[in-house]
């Protein structure tokens, strides 16, 4: 329970964070955030790599290499469709 | 992987794995700050990725993994799949795109929660891993079908209107609580699999029913709500693995995606309540509450007239609206502005949060055909502006400028906030005909005197309407 519990105060700090870097943001970008945003929360990756690698049963290493496949999608395209988006963003000078 | 480092390393392994997912947290924070900005935006997008890379390559590392076949093949396959869908992808269909790749982001959790149940003995792992491998699998899988069936609402694949059982609030509500009561269950007795299987067929319904009812036109809200759920599964999956990464990276998300689904409840004027359980959004206010009048008569225009009051004008404010970006005349809209400007005519673009199909695309879109964005302004820039403005040319938009809004308190659009282009001089709407918007309201500001009409395609009006501009030369 010692655990649950100091994981939950990195939460809860980590969740004010999020709230204090996101409330300023203009609309502008609303859409590239969301999608940027989208794409961290990909993280969970890093759990599906633990899984398949460190599992020695195959119906765990199969469930986690579809774990991969998911997270990979989300983090790959969502990175990669975000910086299509913001790359279009230019300043007059620039045009 | 481990075993390829020199012996002094392994044992400071831990430590320095753990040290490097605290580099890749500083990378995703800072990242998502400058996402805050124009100027900074891209670089922060990377900075993210940047860190994500970090903490994919560190993760390969851990002790605990053996095995890199099916690793490999699932990250190369992945990836394809990413990439052609982050190259292919229209930028019209963002909200559908970002849907999906929330759908994935959050049935992975779920999926590790599932690994992580079938890697080990449910039985021997603590209460706390139970209760968030329990929340992980249900967060998780109400995220990935919520997320297909609003990426199938988007695409039309679904109906868009409300599909709803008698009672629907009642039935969710039980269900969402009856998984609760699972999660509860699951955390008591893990080794009985009737429970964990309950847990998983009963959240992926909820997921189902709950997003089903929801009209098309809330989608940004849902995808965004959605997007803070998917943050929160990864999160409930860092708890589940003891991985601080995780927990950290998935608390950001989840409390971004809260902060943007205010925003745009803000900006459409309901709450979240009134969201997931109201009515509105395509069909439910029993159709529009008044047709317009037949004696009603407006004024017309044609591309001439409206090319020399617009090359006359000191301020011309172009207001779209996502009918702009179904006639793809965001390129001509854009040649327009670039010859008014030649002129000497200054020129900016009201921008209403729910002009395109979720806040911020339209942005995009105009991004897209090279509008800089120091010309857009948001919907509070751009209200004082009209005082001093000539000509407001309202494309493709509707609702977001009707006065009905701030008028007449029977409208179901009453109270959302709107673009004040009526305290310009003169509006010019591009229209195909003088019918009602998304919403199905008629809009007063058609028989205005102020304004006028300017009836035809919005691409081909904007064309003639460059060529005309072009010969008062």
């Amino acid at each position: 329970m010692e655990d649950l519990i100091f994981n939950l105060f990195i939460f809860v700090l980590a969740s004010f964070v999020g709230f204090e870097l996101i409330a300023k943001v203009p609309p502008t970008l609303h859409t590239p955030l969301m999608s940027g945003a989208n794409a961290i929360s990909g993280i969970t990756l890093i759990g599906a790599l633990i899984i398949t690698g460190g599992s020695d049963s195959p119906y765990a290493q199969w469930i986690g290499f579809a774990a991969i496949v998911f997270a990979t999608i989300n983090v790959v395209g969502g990175f990669m469709v975000t910086d299509r988006m913001l790359e279009m963003f230019k300043k007059k000078e620039d045009n | 992987m481990s075993q390829l480092l020199p012996d002094a390393l392994q044992s400071a392994l831990p430590d320095i794995i753990q040290l490097l997912y605290l580099v890749a947290t500083g990378f995703f924070i800072v990242g998502i700050k400058r996402l805050g900005s124009p100027a900074t935006a891209r670089s922060g997008n990377q900075m993210a990725s940047f860190g994500m890379l970090i903490g994919v390559l560190v993760t390969l590392f851990d002790r605990e993994i053996l095995s890199f076949e099916l690793i490999i093949a699932g990250v190369v396959l992945g990836s394809l799949i990413g990439i052609v869908a982050a190259k292919k992808v229209q930028m019209t269909a963002m909200p559908e795109m970002v849907a999906i790749f929330n759908g994935f982001g959050g049935g992975a959790s779920a999926l590790v929660a599932w690994g992580e149940f079938a890697r080990v003995d449910p039985t021997m792992i603590a209460v706390d891993g139970l209760i968030t491998t329990g929340l992980s699998i249900l967060i998780g899988s109400i995220t990935f079908t919520g997320s297909f069936i609003a990426f199938g609402k988007l695409k039309g694949f679904i109906d868009g209107g409300r599909i709803a059982l008698p009672g629907q609030n009642i039935i969710n509500l039980v269900l969402t609580a009856g998984a609760l009561g699972l999660v509860g269950w699951f955390t008591v007795d893990p080794g009985y699999q009737v429970v964990f299987w309950s847990l998983f067929g009963l959240a992926l319904l909820i997921g189902v029913l709950t997003v089903l009812p929801i009209g098309g036109a809330d989608m940004p809200v849902v995808i965004s709500l959605l997007n803070s759920y998917s943050g929160i599964a990864a999160s409930m999956a860092g708890f589940v693995l003891g991985n601080n990464l995780l927990i950290i990276s998935g608390a950001l998300v989840g409390a971004a995606g809260l902060i943007l689904t205010n925003v745009m409840c803000k900006a459409m004027n309901r709450t979240l309540v009134n969201v997931l359980f109201g009515a509105f959004g395509g069909g439910d206010d029993g159709g529009p509450g008044e047709t317009g009048d037949s004696d009603k008569s407006v004024q017309k225009t044609f591309a001439d007239d409206v090319a020399i009051q617009c090359s006359y004008a000191n301020k011309v404010v172009i207001v779209p609206g996502y009918g702009l970006a179904v006639a793809q005349a965001q390129h001509v809209l854009k040649e327009v502005a670039s010859l008014l400007e030649e002129k000497g005519v200054e020129v900016a673009y009201g921008i209403h949060p729910v002009a395109g199909r979720m806040p911020g695309h339209m942005n995009v879109l105009l991004a897209e055909a090279d509008v800089p964005y120091d010309q857009l302004y948001d919907m509070d820039e751009i209200n004082p502006q009209f005082k001093n403005t000539n000509v407001v040319l309202i494309i493709g938009a509707n609702d977001v400028v009707n006065p009905a809004a701030k008028t007449s308190p029977g409208s179901p659009i009453y109270g959302m906030p709107i673009l004040n282009v009526d305290e310009a001089e003169r509006t010019i709407i591009f229209k195909r005909s003088l019918s009602p918007g998304y919403a199905g309201i008629d809009n007063d500001l058609f028989y205005s005197d102020q304004n006028q009409m300017f009836f035809g395609d919005a691409k081909k009006s904007l064309q003639e309407l460059s060529k005309a501009i072009k010969e008062l030369e």
